[in-house]
């Protein structure tokens, strides 16, 4: 602990840990119910939750059905500019996708050791966010093909490129388009343990600083306070603008595959 | 040179490429922000494009960001 020892430890946070099942094992890997699974549930359930209270089709509607058809809408408006009108089979994926990331990003920030409980940033792991990005990139890879066949290739040449310098381009396009997945996953993972590092960080100032006994230190922990406040506040901004542009990115490949150019 | 030394000395290197970040990031809404108040009925169509320009600048940063925490962590 940081505050025990003096030492700031920023990583301790995201450890992974068993909370029941220690010992169940299929095929020798262990398949434990961690935290991570644990927060991953909370997300499901808070999510289902907010579903059920909005989802009532009032002529009228009220705040709790205003703001489940606020997001809906702004999945729908944006699936629509980008894809057109053959996206409105895939806004439940990317729906399902951006509110599992921003409530799973918003429950990681939840200040729950206030009350004894460890919270945890699920998309704070590679091994989610990568499979959360594989899925769509393994959606674009089976829409291309069973729309377009082995058309969908001519996505790596664009309009006009003709010759040897469509022979060129192709394998840099090749390799554009396999990197997708990677910077999809890595960019929500290191948005998000960079942001917790931070506040983790500046935690550790605010604790160490009342803890020390120089005159100096309750000045530190006031400023490094007020510094947390305002960084409290962008990383509300940082987890809703990734999970947007998650969303967003994995509508703009779709419409690779479904429009090709 | 002490190895441990140059592993720290790398990873502070790497804060450089998240400062450069800020430079591109800044730039990205700088210049939104600044035709968007020449045309402010046409702002409201590019944020789209906006936030596609501000994921690809910020990306390159947090790619600086792993590489300090691979130097410090892993290697």
């Amino acid at each position: 602990m940081a505050a025990e020892s003096g030492k700031i430890d920023p990583m301790h946070q995201f450890l992974v840990e068993p909370l029941a099942g220690r010992h169940w094992e299929i095929a020798g890997q262990s398949v434990a119910f961690t935290n991570s699974a644990l927060w991953m549930a909370v997300s499901f359930a808070a999510i289902w939750l907010f579903m059920m209270g909005g989802m009532k089709r009032a002529l009228v509607p009220g705040r709790w059905q205003m703001a489940v058809e606020g997001f809906t809408g702004f999945i729908t408006s944006m699936m629509d500019a980008n894809i057109g009108p053959a996206g409105r089979k895939y806004v439940p994926y990317v729906f399902s996708l951006f509110m599992f990331i921003l409530f799973a990003n918003l429950l990681g920030m939840l200040p729950v050791a206030l009350v004894g409980a460890h919270p945890f940033a699920v998309t704070s792991h590679l091994t989610i966010t990568g499979v959360l990005a594989l899925a769509s990139f393994a959606m674009v890879l089976a829409i291309g093909f069973a729309k377009h066949g082995f058309h969908f290739f001519s996505l790596f040449v664009p309009h006009g490129v003709k010759g040897p310098m469509a022979a060129a381009i192709f394998p840099i396009e090749l390799i554009s388009f396999l990197m997708r997945p990677f910077s999809l996953g890595l960019r929500l993972f290191v948005a998000i343990t960079a942001g917790h590092i931070l506040m983790e960080v500046l935690a550790g100032f605010v604790i160490n600083g009342i803890n020390s006994e120089m005159w100096l230190g309750p000045v530190v922990s006031l400023l490094s306070f007020t510094l947390m406040i305002g960084i409290t506040l962008l990383e509300l901004l940082v987890a809703a603008i990734q999970a947007y542009v998650f969303a967003l990115l994995t509508s703009l490949y779709l419409n690779d595959a479904i429009n090709l150019h | 040179m002490d190895a441990e030394a140059a592993k720290l000395l790398g990873a502070g290197l790497a804060a450089i490429g998240v400062g450069m970040a800020a430079l591109g990031v800044g730039n990205v809404f700088g210049s939104f922000l600044e035709s968007a108040l020449r045309n402010p009925a046409a702002a409201d169509g590019q944020q789209g494009r906006l936030f596609i320009g501000f994921a690809a600048a910020e990306l390159l940063g947090l790619l600086a960001f792993v590489v300090a925490m691979i130097l410090l962590f892993v290697a």
